[in-house]
């Protein structure tokens, strides 16, 4: 088991390199997606099924769909000539090897307040959904109206800003 | 829990890293959105896994990660929808080509 965790952990990040390193952009969008459904099954190790399953659908049901759109409709960028970095990538490289360094050591130094409790209460309720449903129509139900207001207004606003203008 | 909560940490600031770089060096605005949402993911495996570890109600880190994808999603149609403009009107999507506000 715990294997197999570390195991999904490597291939997720083997997959997130590909998806930056690659030049070309379709094939960069499909270890996108492999790296979406490697972090869906971490969030399934930490018996978030919700957060999986929502995981699946939006992200790589919808905006992998979306991006793969956007790949086809700008087609120029997979020429060969076509440089796929720009002149930043040893400073890039350096400082986020440097960042990494410094956000290990400070996760590994910093004592997390765990509790034991916690662990015990979380493996025992398999009604996760269920209190995810009742928190965000409960205490959380003003950011959630929030969040449907901004989502209408992103729809509203893609759309207009991707159509075409009207012939003048 | 099986795996201690410092490696999930880990594994968060190592996808968080890669997108970072990928944000910083890509040239196409595409691939700087995938990074962006491969940072934003980083931060979702990390609220999961503090909410598993150190909260009693479980299901507060989760809900903060919904949000997390929602606004992920909502910032992915914007962004989209501004490249496909911007190759509309300029035929570019690469960054460092788009150097003027007004032309």
């Amino acid at each position: 088991m715990q294997f197999a965790i570390y195991a999904l952990m490597v291939i997720s990040v083997v997959w997130a390199v590909c998806a930056v390193t690659l030049r070309s952009l379709f094939h960069s969008a499909l270890c996108f997606t492999a790296v979406l459904l490697g972090i869906a099954g971490i969030f399934v190790v930490l018996h978030a099924e919700f957060l999986a399953a929502v995981q699946v659908l939006i992200y790589v049901g919808a905006v992998m769909t979306l991006v793969i759109f956007a790949v086809m409709l700008t087609e120029r960028l997979t020429d060969v000539s076509v440089r796929a970095n720009n002149q930043q990538i040893w400073i890039g490289l350096l400082g986020g090897v440097a960042f990494l360094t410094l956000l290990i050591k400070v996760i590994l130094v910093t004592p997390w307040p765990k509790h034991p409790d916690a662990v015990a209460a979380t493996v025992m309720t398999s009604e996760n959904t269920k209190h995810i449903g009742i928190a965000l129509l409960s205490q959380y139900v003003f950011p959630f109206e929030v969040l449907a207001v901004v989502l209408t207004a992103v729809i509203i606003g893609a759309v207009v800003i991707a159509k075409k203008d009207k012939p003048a | 829990m099986i795996v201690p909560l410092e490696h999930f940490l880990i594994f968060g600031a190592i996808i968080f890293t890669i997108g970072l770089y990928g944000t910083l060096v890509r040239r196409n605005l595409i691939g700087v959105l995938i990074s962006i949402e491969l940072i934003l993911n980083s931060v979702n495996v990390n609220l999961v896994a503090f909410s598993k570890a150190t909260s009693m109600a479980p299901e507060t880190g989760q809900i903060f990660a919904v949000f997390v994808i929602a606004m992920a999603a909502a910032a992915v149609a914007v962004g989209l929808a501004i490249v496909i403009a911007l190759y509309r009107v300029q035929k570019t999507v690469l960054a460092d080509e788009v150097n003027l506000l007004k032309w």
